[in-house]
């Protein structure tokens, strides 16, 4: 069992404050910490568990300048055998479906019998580049999965639907699965553990190396792009209660007690 | 400009709320780019649903079908790309849903157009389309511009583009004829699964206490469990905590959840996601406490404490049991 999975850096921004960048088609991004796409770390944990139960190799691909590293190092100490980082200036403003171009050039010369990426990025959460690379790769594909269960050539698996519904579909193996959170519990990395990877392979290439034009990804190899980003002005609705620990929650109290609700 | 395309979404002999977003947003782009709106219904004897749709917009186009019966990407597929062929939209609108997620970016790529995704917000200017997006969890919103092409697909969120309240049409069904190939067995549909129903039901509770990443440690579920029955509310949870297992399945609210109608709702360190605030629905009162001053919590909520939810449950705790006593 051969699996790749599709791995992003992503700026962790749930409790930062975010700004604009001057050209406004960015973030301000220097003083937020980098990590591992939530949902990438559940798709490394799952094809490191898949292969320890049945044998095979993982590989982590991921995009991005050399600050990449660090991450794919990572995958590397959770148990991924290799790691491929594509990096050329070239990729720059490329949309999901020159990504999914540029991972599949990568991933169409590997043996593989899987390929998960995450469900969405938690940057841009578009949630398409696995089931376009699916395309691209000319395999079937199953989204938002929180169970697989590998049975010779075919794997089942359980995808999540709305209102806590789940559906069970069977695919033909090659496939390319998009992992959703919760589908396991993703190990606990130590410094230690991350030194001891630093002797697994981490190979870098650039988009000559896999035979790929520089018009085939970046703006020109891309469909859409972003115009225009902005802080959105939102309506603060709630009457926020200001004061002490002890003033709010009187306050609160208070209200709620003449709304009848406590 | 060539017509829009709305794909309906039905499961169950049921058409998804989303259908009815889906058509009001296709309404309003038809209506600035000066062309009409057809709905797409793709099943297995979905006669019943087509009427449904014909009462509220002017064209249905059925494709009737054996293996449309259950949703599987691959046939759908084939069955909406024969139907673009026939008909040649402009823009082709589907769900930002388990479905949209499957199908979209696999059709986009075999037509080879642009797609654009989880809009919010969406402009044709001439044959232009510019979509708007939120990034970063909401904190952030872009505006996306396609390239120019004769067809372009876009998904919309689940709620951004309200239903119109009273739709009324006389519209009118045809079908439409496509040739799905013979099975392939590369991709099949098995069955459903349904959540497994706990010993709480949380839709029908008229106080929730909802708790999500703000918790950091298992062993503090205990202080919310205990506030949650000192005030008669159940506990309900944002997906985070499903994603630890702290708490089961059917506790969860938001769109991959349960939706809920309570009288109060507490929601202690929940940032306050779409997918999460979907699952709650208007009427009661809203209360967010959340050390994040920007947690779009506070744009739903009637009302916000900005404080550590630790500091304030003792405390508020105390206060309403004062109350109670007092009165």
């Amino acid at each position: 069992m051969d699996i790749i999975v599709c791995v992003k850096r992503v700026p962790e921004t749930t409790e930062a404050d975010i700004s604009v960048d001057p050209q406004g088609t960015g973030i301000l991004d220097s003083n937020l910490p980098f990590v591992i796409n939530e949902w990438d770390n559940y798709a490394v944990e799952e094809a490191v568990r898949l292969v320890e139960q049945l044998g095979g190799s993982v590989t982590v691909v991921s995009i991005g300048p050399e600050q990449c590293d660090e991450v794919l190092r990572r995958c590397l100490a959770m148990g991924a055998d290799k790691a491929i980082r594509l990096t050329d200036d070239a990729l720059a403003d490329s949309d999901a479906r020159a990504t999914a171009r540029a991972l599949g050039q990568i991933i169409k010369d590997l043996p593989f019998d899987l390929v998960f990426t995450g469900v969405q990025a938690a940057d841009d959460g578009q949630a398409q580049v696995g089931v376009m690379l699916a395309g691209m790769l000319a395999v079937p594909h199953a989204t938002v999965v929180t169970e697989i269960a590998v049975d010779g050539d075919t794997v089942r698996v359980v995808r999540e639907l709305e209102g806590g519904l789940g559906e069970r579909l069977e695919l033909k193996l090659p496939a390319v699965l998009t992992i959703q959170t919760g589908i396991n519990e993703p190990r606990y990395v130590s410094i230690m553990g991350i030194r001891k990877a630093m002797k697994k392979e981490l190979a870098v290439a650039n988009l000559s190396e896999i035979n790929l034009a520089g018009d085939q990804v970046g703006p020109a190899g891309s469909l859409t792009s972003v115009t225009r980003m902005f802080i959105p002005t939102v309506e603060q609705k709630a009457e926020i209660l200001t004061g002490s620990v002890d003033e709010s929650c009187a306050a609160l109290a208070d209200r709620l007690k003449k709304g009848g609700l406590v | 400009m060539n017509e829009i395309l709305v794909l309906a979404e039905h499961r169950g002999g049921t058409l998804g709320d989303i259908t009815w977003e889906l058509i009001a947003c296709g309404n309003t782009l038809a209506e600035q780019a000066g062309c009409s709106v057809a709905v797409a219904l793709l099943g297995r004897d979905v006669g019943q649903l087509a009427e449904q749709l014909a009462a509220a917009v002017g064209d249905v186009v059925v494709v009737d079908n054996d293996r449309l019966e259950h949703f599987v990407s691959d046939t759908y597929q084939q069955a909406l790309v024969q139907l673009i062929a026939q008909r040649a939209p402009a823009l082709i609108l589907m769900g930002h849903t388990a479905c949209g997620l499957e199908l979209a970016p696999a059709v986009a790529t075999s037509l080879a157009i642009p797609l654009v995704t989880d809009c919010i917000g969406l402009t044709f200017e001439g044959d232009a389309l510019t979509a708007t997006r939120q990034l970063y969890g909401g904190k952030v919103s872009a505006d996306v511009l396609c390239k120019p092409s004769d067809r372009y697909l876009a998904t919309i969120r689940g709620g951004a583009f309200p239903a119109d309240e009273s739709p009324a049409a006389a519209g009118t069904i045809s079908t439409a004829e496509v040739t799905i190939e013979e099975d392939d067995g590369l991709k099949r549909f098995i069955e459903y699964l349904e959540c497994e129903a706990g010993e709480v039901d949380i839709t029908q509770s008229d106080v929730i206490v909802a708790v999500g990443r703000g918790i950091k440690e298992q062993k503090d579920m205990a202080i919310v469990e205990e506030f949650a029955s000192s005030i008669g509310g159940v506990l309900a949870c944002s997906r985070p905590i499903i994603d630890k297992k702290w708490l089961p399945k059917d506790r969860q609210v938001g769109s991959s959840g349960k939706t809920v109608r309570p009288k109060l709702y507490i929601a202690l360190g929940i940032s306050g996601s779409f997918q999460h605030l979907a699952g709650i629905k208007s009427g009661g009162t809203i209360v967010a406490i959340n050390k994040d001053p920007n947690a779009p919590f506070f744009t739903v909520a009637d009302y916000g404490i900005v404080a550590d939810l630790f500091k304030v449950l003792p405390v508020l705790k105390t206060k309403i049991e004062e109350l109670k006593q007092g009165s």
